[in-house]
């Protein structure tokens, strides 16, 4: 179970700036139980950009998003929605949101903080995709997360070491920087890394904050 | 001027810029750094202090700085944000600032499964821009990271590394200008043995008049031993040997093959002095200090500029 909840509406919309057709996606597994991006919260937020505005070309909440086979073909009924949006909000915590960004070539905001895996660590088996750092950066870099698979959380782009995609710490590990670039190049969207990301915040991680997660 | 570094002076006055590096020593004794900072006097305008390099305990790069300032020479301080939080790095900035050291180098730093204790926490809190950042908001702004303000602040010339060799190649440009934004003054590029590559690389940088904002010394070191040069091939990361480099070691006798390596030295410093927009070299001879004052001399580096006080 990934415990998460909606970010912002403010920070939202700051991310949407400039995207007037939005596609909506939301999960019936641990965003559901928590009130984050289940049934009624695609709605809601469905509502809520249209009286901002925008378009919503359409939404699909995925019995389990971080399925990847499972969502492969949730969103293959969607096709013509999704194409015809300018990015897609995807409101789960950042297993769900890069499942997304891995099936789909849009560009994809996340719409929650992932605040603890509550004991699991939700449907990836490969690798750790959520650290639950409370504080998701995954609308900087392409949907690919750098705290959780960056050996050194660079927010600001690869560091040196970084030869031939792979990680300088072992070589069975990717670089996700290079994997970040290659997406945003994919997606026409390089100028995001121009921008200066600024120090996270740290006081809401599972590992650095107070032992007892602040839970709405 | 914004600082009292020698190298800002140097710099500033267009002289081509020469900073050598100093590894300080695996145990409390300082007898080493001085006599590493003798050799290194007269023939460098600066000279960096290693912050743990490889992520080895080492003598704090502070620390041996001011040992290297007693002999008369401007320390540039290295500072990973590997070791430290955004709480211990500001407070080692105002630290250093007020013992009279002038230059800092900002670092992510080595990731510590290289070094001597690969069970260590890395810290990671700010990565090297945005150290960058803070260092610059301190000195220009009075400001805290967090916004507060300061009454003396932290009059360093603020250096950042850049890698011309490490992927994506095609982002590596854009992150120096990230660099330059966050307010680097100069920068010490990764060692170059790749002349054609690096010649690629600030090709991109003066299409983006980077040069004209930020002083580019150009990474260079003597190899030893057709060993070295191998092991830097293949076993530490962000490197690009060339064959040729290795080649060109094993067509020398055994006993020459060090006095080509520092030839090969010498030829890159000429190669690089000739592209535009390179304000300087940065020396790494590590653990091999005594081969600078040969190197700077018959690259005809020398005498280094002094200036009145």
């Amino acid at each position: 179970m990934l415990i998460s909840e909606q970010k912002p509406i403010e920070e939202i919309l700051s991310y949407l700036e400039g995207d007037k057709n939005i596609f909506l996606i939301g999960c019936k597994g641990c965003a559901e139980g928590w009130g984050s991006g289940g049934e009624k919260q695609v709605e809601e937020m469905a509502n809520t950009l249209q009286e901002k505005g925008k378009t919503v070309t359409g939404s699909v909440v995925v019995d389990m998003l971080c399925d990847a086979a499972l969502s492969r073909l949730k969103l293959r009924a969607y096709k013509k929605e999704v194409a015809a949006a300018d990015s897609i909000l995807v409101l789960t915590d950042g297993a769900g949101v890069q499942t997304v960004a891995e099936l789909v070539d849009k560009v994809v905001h996340p719409g929650c903080n992932t605040l603890s895996s509550g004991g699991a660590h939700a449907e990836w088996k490969e690798a750790e995709r959520c650290l639950e750092c409370g504080d998701c950066v995954l609308e900087f870099t392409g949907g690919l997360c750098p705290i959780a698979r960056c050996s050194k959380h660079l927010l600001n782009g690869p560091c040196g070491g970084s030869q031939g995609g792979k990680c300088e710490v072992d070589p069975d590990i990717p670089c996700v920087w290079q994997q970040i670039v290659d997406r945003l190049a994919k997606l026409g969207q390089l100028d995001k890394l121009e921008r200066l990301v600024t120090p996270k915040n740290w006081s809401v991680s599972l590992t650095s904050g107070p032992p007892v997660k602040r839970l709405s | 001027m914004k600082t009292q570094s020698n190298l800002e002076r140097v710099l500033e006055a267009g002289q081509f810029a020469v900073t050598g590096e100093l590894g300080p020593p695996q145990s409390a004794d300082s007898e080493i750094v001085r006599r590493k900072a003798k050799i290194l006097k007269g023939h460098v305008d600066a000279f960096n202090v290693t912050d743990g390099q490889t992520a080895v305990v080492r003598m704090a790069s502070w620390a041996a700085c001011l040992i290297g300032k007693g002999e008369g020479l401007d320390p540039i301080v290295q500072m990973t944000c590997r070791d430290r939080n955004r709480i211990a790095l500001q407070m080692d900035v105002l630290g250093i600032a007020a013992l009279g050291i002038n230059n800092m180098l900002c670092l992510t730093g080595d990731h510590q499964k290289f070094g001597n204790h690969p069970m260590a926490k890395g810290v990671y809190d700010v990565d090297s821009i945005q150290l960058v950042k803070m260092v610059k908001d301190m000195r220009d702004e009075r400001k805290f990271q967090c916004g507060e303000e300061m009454a003396v602040e932290p009059r360093l010339f603020i250096g950042a590394a850049a890698n011309p060799f490490a992927d994506p190649f095609e982002f590596r440009v854009a992150r120096l200008a990230k660099k330059v934004a966050a307010g680097a003054d100069f920068i010490q590029t990764q060692i170059i043995y790749n002349v054609d590559k690096f010649a690629e690389w600030m090709k991109m940088v003066r299409d983006r008049g980077l040069h004209e904002k930020v002083k580019i010394l150009a990474g260079v070191a003597p190899i030893k031993s057709v060993g070295a040069a191998k092991y830097m091939k293949t076993r530490v990361p962000g490197m690009d040997v060339p064959d040729s480099v290795i080649e060109r070691l094993q067509g020398v006798p055994k006993e020459q093959v060090s006095k080509e390596g520092i030839q090969l030295c010498i030829d890159i410093i000429d190669q690089v002095r000739q592209i535009e927009g390179v304000a300087g070299i940065h020396l790494m001879a590590i653990e091999w200090e005594e081969a600078v004052p040969e190197i700077v001399e018959a690259a005809g580096l020398l005498p280094r500029p002094r200036f009145v006080t």
